[in-house]
């Protein structure tokens, strides 16, 4: 019983790091601040849960179009939300963005006026139980092992340079407008994925799920694991799900309330310890990388 | 017609409680460039004090609303001092300050739903005036609405002649320019920047009894919404502008009575938001912001 329940806080913790890792491309790597994140997770589950369920006889098969048709709509939504939105810059793109989020999570709850099956405010039930262990861990791997590559690329570099200094950057000859357009869509994608996959582990969305207090989760972990650092990103998510669930299980039942007060005090604590966040910009193992 | 002046009405009364959310957001980040998101829930915690004012210590409104107006500023400036200003004097990126805003926000709100503090459940406002209604050119007018115009009037006169009139306000408008200069001018901007916090919880606190009075229902979760709305209005009106953020206040309190008068209460948040990006993208500095030069 135990053991299920670890299991599944650890695929949990899988969704939300590849997540997390998109949320990183756009604002750890590109610096473009994005708070409307866990919006793009729920188009990815909602989409995807839509047509297994429609589809369910399918099985996997259904089930593998899905998780694609969900990652490149994600993409293509979030590029052409991009076009219009990237004019804006630092708290105003912040801004556009959770404004983004909220209004895709009150069409969400609307969403049953059009497609009854999926619930609106009441809920998406009994969506089918495709995602395991091994898919999230292997979903996990392949996520680090673009993301890395990503990084690495001349496409990554870019990315940095814009992020260091736009004016900088454009000079260098770097579509700076095209980058950051493909950086926000990408990373949405990795959301979308993210979000595909979390449908089909609990069988259940709501669209507070995907609310904006999870897009400012998502923010919190890539600050506090360092920005721009994978590792970082990785560990914090691992924590971050991990310390909160933890808690459940420590604290003794007369406190259990205290779980959320302890919560931010460990957050303001650390912003306070350790402003670059637990990696800085470090990698670890085989993500560092020697630029030639 | 008659319906359509009564939701003006209504709009005015949201549009009043907004503006004096709003303040305090634009005037933290015009001084020191922080989206204060704890700003929500010190509004919850002055509606709180409010409440537990006229309740318990059954002290007259007027009293209640300077009681959560003190309370709310005391609280909001050992906020600034524990959390906020050793971030600012380690030089740290503006992130760092923003999620301590979120963290400081997440605290208040867990921390005010636990039992011993003052409960998660939803409670009943008191109402502690009775309401009397007029009729005025058709339109019903209630005693409420005639208190919150009035309440929001007064305190709203009186910040405009504390920042435009007086020696602490131009201390103000001084640092919120330039604070290295306002600095060598010798102002103390640590002072300066605790009373920004304090005079913007002090229009929250207010802000949240009006709240309680007019929709009368509150739980430790209730600033969240209106303070992103709040939020929004500052935005809407040009972040950092006094007059900027009333004025968002009362039109993004239209949009909202208007939206669910006219269209659907459940699209009311979103509406509100379209229009927010569909400005900032045509005028980024906001409705009443003034442009600023692009730096290199």
């Amino acid at each position: 019983m135990i053991n299920l329940y670890i299991i599944k806080i650890f695929s949990y913790a899988c969704c939300i790091t590849i997540s997390a890792l998109g949320l990183n491309l756009i604002y750890g790597y590109t610096g473009l601040f994005s708070l409307g994140h866990a919006a793009f997770m729920g188009i990815g589950a909602y989409l995807s849960a839509l047509l297994t369920k429609s589809f369910s006889s399918y099985g996997y098969l259904v089930y593998t179009g899905a998780i694609i048709l969900s990652v490149i709509s994600t993409f293509l939504i979030s590029y052409l939300i991009a076009i219009p939105i990237l004019k804006l810059k630092s708290d105003y793109l912040g801004i556009a963005t959770l404004g983004f989020g909220i209004i895709v999570k009150v069409l969400l709850d609307n969403s049953d006026k059009v497609f009854p099956q999926m619930g609106g405010s009441r809920g998406m039930l009994t969506i089918p139980n495709f995602t395991n262990l091994p898919i999230v861990l292997l979903s996990l791997i392949a996520v680090i092992l673009i993301m890395r590559n990503l990084i690495y690329s001349k496409f990554g570099r870019a990315l940095l340079a814009i992020r260091e200094d736009e004016n900088a950057a454009y000079a260098m000859g770097i579509d700076v407008y095209k980058q950051k357009l493909l950086s926000f869509a990408l990373g949405s994608a990795f959301a979308g994925f993210s979000g595909a996959l979390y449908a089909h582990l609990y069988c259940f969305l709501h669209p507070s799920n995907f609310d904006f207090l999870r897009s400012i989760d998502l923010m919190l972990i890539i600050v506090l694991g360092g920005l721009g650092s994978m590792s970082g990103t990785i560990i914090a998510s691992f924590l971050w799900v991990f310390i909160l669930e933890g808690l459940r299980i420590i604290l003794p039942q007369a406190i259990l309330d205290w779980r959320l007060v302890i919560y931010p005090l460990l957050l303001i604590l650390l912003m306070l310890l350790r402003p670059q966040g637990l990696f800085g910009n470090k990698e670890l193992l085989w993500l560092k990388r020697e630029y030639p | 017609m008659n319906y359509f002046f009564q939701q003006l009405l209504n709009g005015f009364q949201l549009g009043s409680v907004y503006a004096l959310i709003s303040l305090g957001y634009t005037m933290i980040y015009g001084i020191i460039r922080l989206i204060n998101f704890a700003h929500g829930d010190i509004f919850m915690l002055g509606a709180y004090f409010g409440f537990y004012a006229i309740t318990r210590f059954k002290f007259n409104f007027f009293i209640a609303i300077l009681f959560s107006m003190v309370l709310c500023m005391i609280i909001n400036v050992l906020i600034e001092k524990i959390a906020y200003a050793p971030l600012r004097k380690k030089n740290v990126p503006r992130i760092n300050l923003l999620i301590t805003a979120i963290g400081v926000s997440f605290f208040l709100e867990n921390f005010a739903s636990l039992k011993i503090i003052f409960g998660p459940d939803y409670l009943p406002y008191p109402r502690p005036f009775k309401i009397i209604t007029f009729d005025f050119l058709g339109l019903t007018l209630s005693s409420i609405q005639i208190i919150v115009f009035f309440i929001t009037l007064v305190l709203l006169l009186i910040l405009d002649y504390l920042i435009k009139r007086t020696k602490i306000g131009l201390a103000m408008r001084a640092v919120s320019y330039d604070k290295e200069t306002a600095l060598l001018m010798g102002i103390n901007v640590d002072n300066i920047i605790s009373l920004t916090f304090a005079l913007g919880a002090a229009l929250a606190g207010a802000g949240g009894v009006l709240y309680g009075i007019c929709y009368p229902q509150i739980h430790p979760f209730m600033g969240i919404m209106p303070g992103l709305k709040a939020f929004v209005a500052a935005v809407l009106g040009g972040i950092g502008v006094i007059s900027g953020a009333v004025l968002g206040s009362y039109i993004i309190g239209m949009i909202e009575v208007f939206t669910a008068a006219f269209i659907s209460s459940t699209f009311r948040d979103a509406i509100a938001f379209a229009i927010l990006i569909i400005v900032l993208l045509t005028r980024p500095q906001g409705l009443f912001g003034k442009e600023e030069g692009i730096k290199l």
